[in-house]
């Protein structure tokens, strides 16, 4: 007889565009490989989770996705990240361009020591999105209300970034990511550093942002990347062992070693 | 599952579920042995005996109970943790169904002993073997997490629902040849089906088994073949002799 | 008087008691604040200042000056007339006090024929008198300031002619042989305009250099090997550092001698390491964070270097600069190498006139064989101090006003 598989929570009924394509990707430091042979794609307008042990290159793999990379002299990544069909380490694409399109948000929130309203206008002004007044201020406002943030810091735009709670402080780094009108918003663990209810609501936050945004989130709880996740890639040591729906992966992964992790048998 | 949890409570947790399961199988396995015995020998004090001891079944499903749900919401159990948990929640509650059968054999035992020994006992007998054996096959693959023990008794029910059709006949038969037999046979009849259903409850114990060891349902239908549902007895023969 | 009014006057004898007649303390205090002052009745006759009457101003330069001012200084004593005596008197007048007179009529000749009253300094020697510096037990020929000198100068003081006042020459005039005429701000003005070359040379050389090993620099052998330098370079004796300027700037390149901006270029070599350290530990203590906030942005390197590491570090660097400065500014080794020891009487314009600087003037005094130098000395050793210390003072109060928590 037929089986009919009832949707898992969360899925997509049909398959949504690849967003980042990357193929046989190897990343190097010095002499050390973190990252072997790694063929992965992300999807548009979902959220796809990286899981897996500590120093198994998710986040390695993530800085790749935006040459963050770049910044550390050792660092070497060969194999190929398309954007949209197009090698983001070919000499055609600008790297600061590139990461007008593809944000990041950090595990650790970290607002510029200015104003607020400086903090969110700083992407916008120096990418040349927005020139006059009243166009930086609508974007302003935009962002905030987009990170869930407006309405708390309204009144108060020219206070300092630092002042606010760690929570909020993240919803304004989002913010702040989102202000430049990027494609895609890669997040580092984002709310390691939070308390349950700010992480909450930034997981609240990403559901909302992923119907105009392609997200890609590094955690490390499992639950929240099943919580959060479409689409789950699970690393180990430098692997890509399993990816696929979050749904199977968290009830009925392919591989042992998945299932070994997310049942908490080794870490 | 070879490798341990690193929480080792974890682990203690899963194993003390399988106790659970393990006694209150222990359990409805003397229940219904002692209940087709009671049945046999027409010991009314052994079908007393049954009916009172019910309750420690009943007791070990609500034990079952909690246990699962506390597992539920401290462990957040993924994967093939998730499906041991949800296999013994439901596998209890086809353990306390069964025990609830053997408990209806035994009150129904009572009630036939009051009359003449009548009855098809050998078939009965035959019947009341077959089924204590999956029962018993069933648990141990349910412990051993072996999906093909499972299988096997899955296919031994096609022999309980062939008993069980003949058994039928039989029992036509008698009520039609004698009509004062009619209500320990009527009340034979429904303990054929008591039994019958017990076997039917051991396939869906295995499979569960097979979910939990796979992942999914087995996908190939079971051999049924009880008839009983179709059976008509032709009376004009008695009526043209 | 009042309570308080004779307290307060004890207390000034108290303070006041203790220093005069104690040279030691005299020279410690450095006294000479305070200046002993004539104020003369001078007839301008215009015979003896411009007989021809054309008031030509070569004419008026050239005229009889210091006739006009003994004259009138002759006029309070009139019984003075042995030849001797007469020097005797005249030597109480400074020889300042012609060239100020002359300045007076040669910028106002319409002065010549009045009778006008003209503030002079008196001789440095009476100043010490006054002080209770001379030594009265010395045979009276042997001293700078013999018994009769003395008596004139009591006999002006009660009339009323000679008064203490204010030493502002001290703090407008530059330097001279005599005593009574000296004044720092010849050194001072060397001293500005030294430090300004310096600043304008080391500041922006120096922060850009952190700059780029900090931000810039690839991580190898030959930024490894300019780090141990530059930190090399902070030790180096700073006499080195005067040689070079003599060898490189003034033999090689030609450069005027003894100017600031000589002066300066070398000062600014001595600071730049001081100024390239600290700055690197500012540009240090930007947390990362921050700069991968901007980067993930898309801000370049530039962006992210200019607008958030660089104002942020910014503290430190000017914290790091104004010491700099003030060690630059107390320095003489270097200086004397390259000639701003010599005597200068003008006050500098610019920074291609000759000059001095503050520590060369204390030197120079120091050496000076009059009595009256060594106090001279001493306040200009105090004026230095009060400069480092305000300049310390201010890299203070600055790095508590940028203090920033991350």
């Amino acid at each position: 007889m037929t089986t009919v598989t009832p949707p898992t929570p969360g899925a997509t009924t049909e398959p949504r565009r690849v967003k980042y394509s990357t193929k046989n990707v190897d990343v190097f430091y010095g002499a050390k490989q973190a990252l072997f042979d790694v063929s992965l794609d992300i999807h548009e307008y979902e959220v796809t989770a990286l899981i897996g042990p500590s120093g198994c290159g998710k986040s390695t793999y993530l800085r790749s996705l935006n040459r963050m990379n770049d910044t550390i002299d050792i660092c070497r990544v060969t194999g190929s990240i398309e954007l949209d069909g197009i090698d983001v380490y070919s000499d055609e694409i600008d790297v600061v361009h590139l990461r007008a399109r593809v944000g990041m948000v950090f595990q650790k929130p970290n607002p510029f020591p200015k104003t607020i309203f400086e903090n969110v206008a700083y992407g916008p002004r120096i990418h040349g999105i927005a020139t006059s007044k009243s166009e930086i201020d609508a974007i302003v406002e935009d962002s905030l209300t987009k990170a869930g943030l407006w309405k708390e810091v309204k009144d108060r735009l020219d206070e300092a970034g630092t002042g606010l709670s760690g929570g909020q402080q993240q919803r304004l780094c989002i913010a702040r990511a989102i202000a430049v009108q990027p494609e895609v918003i890669l997040m580092d663990e984002p709310c390691s550093a939070l308390d349950p209810i700010a992480t909450a609501r930034i997981e609240e936050l990403i559901d909302e942002l992923r119907n105009n945004f392609s997200i890609v989130i590094v955690t490390h709880s499992m639950q929240q990347a099943a919580r959060v996740s479409q689409r789950t890639a699970f690393f180990h040591l430098g692997d890509l062992v399993e990816v696929g729906e979050t749904g199977k992966i968290f009830t009925t992964p392919d591989d042992q070693k998945t299932q070994d992790y997310i049942t908490g048998r080794f870490g | 599952m070879v490798t341990e949890h690193i929480v080792t409570k974890f682990d203690e947790d899963l194993n003390q579920l399988d106790n659970l399961i393990a006694e209150m199988g222990g359990h409805a396995e003397h229940q219904f042995a002692d209940s087709i015995k009671g049945l046999i020998r027409r010991d009314t004090e052994l079908a007393e005996k049954v009916i009172l001891n019910d309750k420690r079944i009943d007791a070990i499903e609500v034990a079952v109970d909690q246990h699962t749900i506390s597992m539920l919401a401290l462990r957040q159990p993924m994967a093939d943790d998730l499906r041991v948990v949800i296999t013994a929640l439901r596998i209890a509650s086809i353990i306390e169904r069964i025990g609830d059968y053997s408990k209806n054999i035994s009150k129904r035992t009572v009630a036939i002993t009051q009359s003449a020994p009548v009855g098809p006992a050998r078939t009965i007998s035959r019947m009341g073997d077959v089924v204590q054996g999956m029962i018993n096959t069933v648990l141990d693959a349910y412990l051993q997490r072996n999906a093909d023990l499972a299988e096997d008794v899955r296919q031994r029910d096609e022999e309980v629902d062939a008993l069980h059709t003949s058994l039928f006949r039989e029992l036509l038969t008698y009520m039609m040849e004698d009509p004062r037999s009619i209500s320990a046979c009527t009340h034979l009849l429904f303990v054929a089906k008591n039994i019958e259903r017990i076997g039917d409850h051991a396939t869906n114990i295995a499979e569960n088994v097979y979910f939990l060891v796979h992942g999914k349902m087995p996908d190939e239908t079971r051999p049924k073949d009880d008839q009983s549902s179709y059976t008509m007895i032709d009376d004009s023969d008695k009526n043209n002799n | 008087m009042s309570n308080t009014e004779s307290n307060h006057i004890r207390l000034v004898n108290a303070i006041y008691e203790p220093i005069r007649g104690n040279t030691t303390l005299l020279e410690a205090w450095g006294f000479y604040l305070f200046n002993q002052e004539f104020e003369l009745e001078i007839e301008l006759s215009e015979d003896v200042i411009d007989p021809s009457g054309t008031r030509d101003p070569a004419t008026l330069a050239r005229a009889n000056y210091r006739k006009v001012v003994f004259d009138a200084l002759l006029a309070e004593f009139p019984d003075v007339k042995s030849r001797g005596d007469k020097r005797k008197l005249r030597s109480m007048l400074s020889r300042g006090a012609s060239f100020q007179v002359q300045k007076l009529v040669v910028d106002d000749p319409g002065l010549i024929g009045q009778r006008i009253n003209v503030v002079v300094p008196v001789s440095s020697d009476f100043d010490l008198y006054e002080k209770g510096v001379i030594n009265k037990d010395v045979a009276d020929a042997d001293r700078r300031v013999s018994d009769q000198q003395m008596i004139w100068h009591d006999t002006l003081k009660e009339r009323g002619r000679i008064t203490t006042s204010f030493n502002t020459t001290f703090f407008t005039s530059a330097d001279s042989r005599e005593p009574e005429l000296a004044g720092i701000w010849g050194a001072v003005s060397g001293s500005f305009f030294t430090m300004i070359v310096t600043l304008l040379l080391s500041f922006p050389i120096g922060v850009a250099a952190a700059v780029y090993l900090e931000e810039f620099a690839p991580k190898n052998r030959i930024t490894q090997i300019i780090e141990v330098n530059i930190n090399n370079l902070a030790a180096v004796p700073s006499i080195v550092y005067g040689l070079l300027g003599l060898a490189v700037f003034i033999n090689f390149f030609g450069l005027p001698r003894s100017v600031p901006l000589v002066g300066g270029m070398v000062l600014a070599l001595m600071t730049l390491p001081t100024i390239i350290i600290a700055s690197r530990a500012a540009l240090k203590a930007v947390p990362p964070s921050i700069r991968e906030a901007a980067l993930g942005l898309g801000a370049s390197r530039m962006q992210v270097v200019s607008h958030h590491v660089l104002p942020l570090a910014m503290p430190g660097i000017l914290t790091g600069t104004i010491i700099g400065m003030a060690q630059a500014l107390g320095e003489t080794a270097p200086l004397l190498m390259i000639g701003m020891v010599a005597f200068i009487v003008d006050i500098p314009g610019g920074i291609t006139d000759p000059a001095t600087v503050l520590p060369v003037q204390v030197y120079l005094w120091a050496d000076s064989p009059e009595r009256a130098f060594v106090a001279r000395t001493s306040a200009a050793i105090m004026v230095l101090l009060a400069f480092l210390i305000v300049m310390n003072a201010l890299a203070v109060l600055l790095r508590k006003k940028f203090e920033r928590r991350w």
